[in-house]
């Protein structure tokens, strides 16, 4: 079986985790949805209980063995049950609502992040001792700040002091959202500062790690014969020891993109950012159960997908990978 | 287990007369300035709400008082309500240090377990406790971390602590299997084994002695993850919003509009000491790599010869004999893994 087919299978089985865990918890922890609706209307008749019970779909009807298999068709057809706070809003229709500014302010900055942090990381590990290790304590500082105090600092400096960036809000308040010029570029100026503080808090964290892997890799004996032979300092740092040094890397990028995504969620609260990550905030404000789960899920599958991808670079790019693909 | 390197090595009668540096000279640079900086909080955390000028929680009904910029009676200002933030800011280090510890500890204890246990098991057993370990590391944390603890009725310290721990061993035991792998094999293993000791024995005095900067690595990446994931929860709001914490100050500073109003001496005391605490912590971290790996070491510990920088060579480790070893049930598993292309397996040998 090929590589990445066998990648796919892991991420099926890693879904399903996800999936079965979220199944769990509500029926493990105390505390339902129906509860947190009844505390929000006051003025509703206990009689209510029953009918909301049945429309949430936390009545819990019949075996677990049913539920469970109700519960895994309704997600496979993209049914995450019923908002609480926004009640009659179905929590689907909210996640695609805010999931592609997620998607396309975190995912551009985050590869943005990721390629300009390499590629510095290559630098400062080629020239080890350099000018770039100087700096080593600056960026360590800058990856221990929580992003989200980041973004706080930078709202504070360029959106409330001086007026560069605007202070929040994925576009003009006085624009229809929609494929037009006034509202794309508007767009694109409210995402500058956020993308600025991913970049910024992100990019430490692969330098550093790519200038150790570097700095590893420019010892083996292959590299110091590339040395030897007379080659170009050019050609011996790209394709004989950055391209090897790249795949623990990407595998890192790997493990690390839902941490990163985490953190990019948060951040989106300081700027009121249309994303999912003041949805969050929302769904916690107002107990919102169902909402919280359908969040939960979404960013699981968008990190196994960014993990897919990943493993399909890493099949291009790694002879490894693509040999036992030949011969499995 | 720390090997004198060639390069280093004096004749033992030089190095007898010569007055050893204690450890704490041998220490490099990044370490020292780590360990100072995170010396300085615990110092903090501990005296803090002993020192605290003023109850944290108090609200000075002086209308005056009311997000009132620093001086001489409130050193780093007001709140909102007129409340002290040096005084938050001083019985919230402690909170969330205690928090960090905590989960350290139970972190730490977890990986140790699942680690060992998993490389000493080995095959099917092996397999499947890495492919959990796998999924959930590739689940991320945070999402699920908020859907736990918004179903708690009870938010508390103790209930985010095994929540948290719950939910972070496996980098750790990721680690230490790795490792155990891979001194499990070692001439002094086995002869602790010939001798007749049993596992656990070989396990608490031979094993893990031997993974002690490794453990305490995990135990300083999982300290740094606890501080990061506990106040990004309470800046969201799923925590006890009654205690004070680094986290909960910034939650009640955004929620009250801080930043709106230009308060900046509410918001960024908290957020620095963050900030601080997670640098002190990268750099003793940083510390302890490069006393295990000296090619990461600074050009200190390099020498110039003919104009360029040499460094001594570190000892290869003994790694992956065990690789090939794997039954048929254990290595279908295995290929499943994203290391499974790191293996010397027919793939790459029939080159």
């Amino acid at each position: 079986m090929p590589f990445i087919l066998r990648r796919l299978l892991f991420y099926v089985v890693a879904a399903w985790v996800a999936l079965t865990v979220n199944f769990f918890i509500p029926r493990a922890m105390p505390g339902n949805a129906v509860q947190s609706v009844m505390a929000k209307f006051p003025n509703l008749q206990p009689s209510a209980y029953k009918a909301l019970e049945a429309l949430l779909g936390v009545g819990h009807p019949g075996s677990i063995w049913s539920q469970y298999v109700s519960y895994l068709n309704d997600i496979f057809h993209f049914n995450f049950g019923t908002d609480v706070s926004q009640y009659p809003a179905s929590v689907s229709s909210l996640l695609v609502q805010t999931l592609p500014w997620t998607i396309i302010l975190v995912g551009t900055a985050t590869v943005i992040a990721f390629l300009v942090g390499t590629a510095l990381g290559i630098v400062a590990g080629w020239r080890h001792g350099g000018a770039l290790d100087r700096v080593l304590p600056g960026l360590m500082f800058l990856q221990a700040i929580p992003y989200f105090f980041f973004a706080l600092i930078l709202v504070e400096l360029l959106a409330i002091k001086t007026h560069v960036f605007p202070t929040g809000q994925g576009y003009d308040n006085g624009l229809i959202p929609g494929w037009h010029g006034d509202f794309i570029s508007s767009a694109v100026y409210h995402s500058l500062l956020p993308a600025f503080t991913i970049v910024l808090t992100s990019i430490a964290g692969w330098m550093l790690q790519m200038r150790n892997v570097m700095i590893t890799t420019i010892g083996e004996d292959y590299v110091i014969a590339a040395q030897a032979k007379g080659l170009h300092s050019r050609r011996v740092i790209f394709t004989y020891a950055a391209r090897n040094a790249l795949l623990p890397q990407l595998q890192g990028f790997g493990l690390a993109v839902g941490f990163v995504i985490s953190g990019a969620l948060v951040m989106e609260i300081v700027f009121s950012y249309p994303g999912i990550g003041l949805l969050l905030l929302n769904a916690v404000t107002s107990n919102d159960y169902p909402l919280m789960q359908g969040i939960f899920l979404v960013i699981t599958f968008a990190v196994l997908i960014a993990n897919l991808v990943v493993d399909m670079i890493i099949v291009v790019a790694d002879p490894r990978a693509r040999t036992r693909e030949a011969t499995a | 287990m720390t090997a004198v390197l060639p390069i280093n090595a004096k004749s033992p009668a030089l190095a007898q007369e010569e007055v050893r540096p204690g450890r704490w000279r041998r220490m490099p640079a990044k370490a020292k300035v780590g360990a100072v900086l995170l010396g300085l909080f615990v110092l903090a955390g501990i005296i803090g709400p002993f020192v605290a000028p003023y109850d944290p929680s108090f609200q000075n009904p002086a209308p005056d008082l009311s997000m009132h910029g620093p001086y001489g009676a409130h050193l780093l200002g007001t709140t909102q309500s007129g409340q002290d933030v040096l005084s938050q800011l001083l019985v919230g280090i402690r909170l969330t240090l205690e928090l960090a510890f905590f989960v350290g500890l139970v972190a730490t204890a977890l990986s140790v377990l699942v680690g060992v246990t998993s490389a000493f098991l080995g095959g099917v057993w092996d397999e499947v406790l890495s492919l959990l370990t796998n999924v959930f590391l590739v689940i991320p944390a945070l999402p699920l971390l908020i859907v736990l603890l918004g179903y708690l009725q009870t938010k508390g310290q103790t209930a985010t602590i095994l929540v948290l721990s719950g939910l972070s061993w496996p980098w750790g035991a990721r680690v230490v299997r790795a490792q155990t792998l891979a001194i499990r094999n070692r001439d002094f293993i086995s002869a602790a084994r010939e001798t007749g000791e049993r596992t656990w024995r070989i396990i608490t005095w031979e094993i893990v002695p031997n993974e002690v900067s490794l453990i305490a690595a995990s135990f300083v990446n999982t300290v740094l993850y606890a501080i990061g994931a506990s106040v990004a929860l309470a800046f969201i709001g799923v925590t006890n919003l009654n205690s004070w914490s680094l986290g909960t100050m910034l939650y009640w500073a955004q929620s009250q509009q801080a930043l709106q109003l230009g308060a900046w001496w509410w918001f960024v005391p908290p957020g620095l000491a963050v900030a601080l605490i997670g640098t002190g912590l990268v750099l003793l971290n940083t510390g302890i790599d490069e006393l295990g790996n000296p090619r990461l070491r600074d050009a200190a510990s390099a020498s110039k010869i003919a104009g360029r920088w040499l460094r001594p060579a570190d000892p290869t480790p003994v790694l992956g004999e065990i690789a090939n070893q794997r039954g048929r049930v254990a290595g279908f598993l295995h290929s499943f893994s994203r290391s499974s292309l790191l293996d010397d397996t027919e793939g790459s040998r029939a080159r």
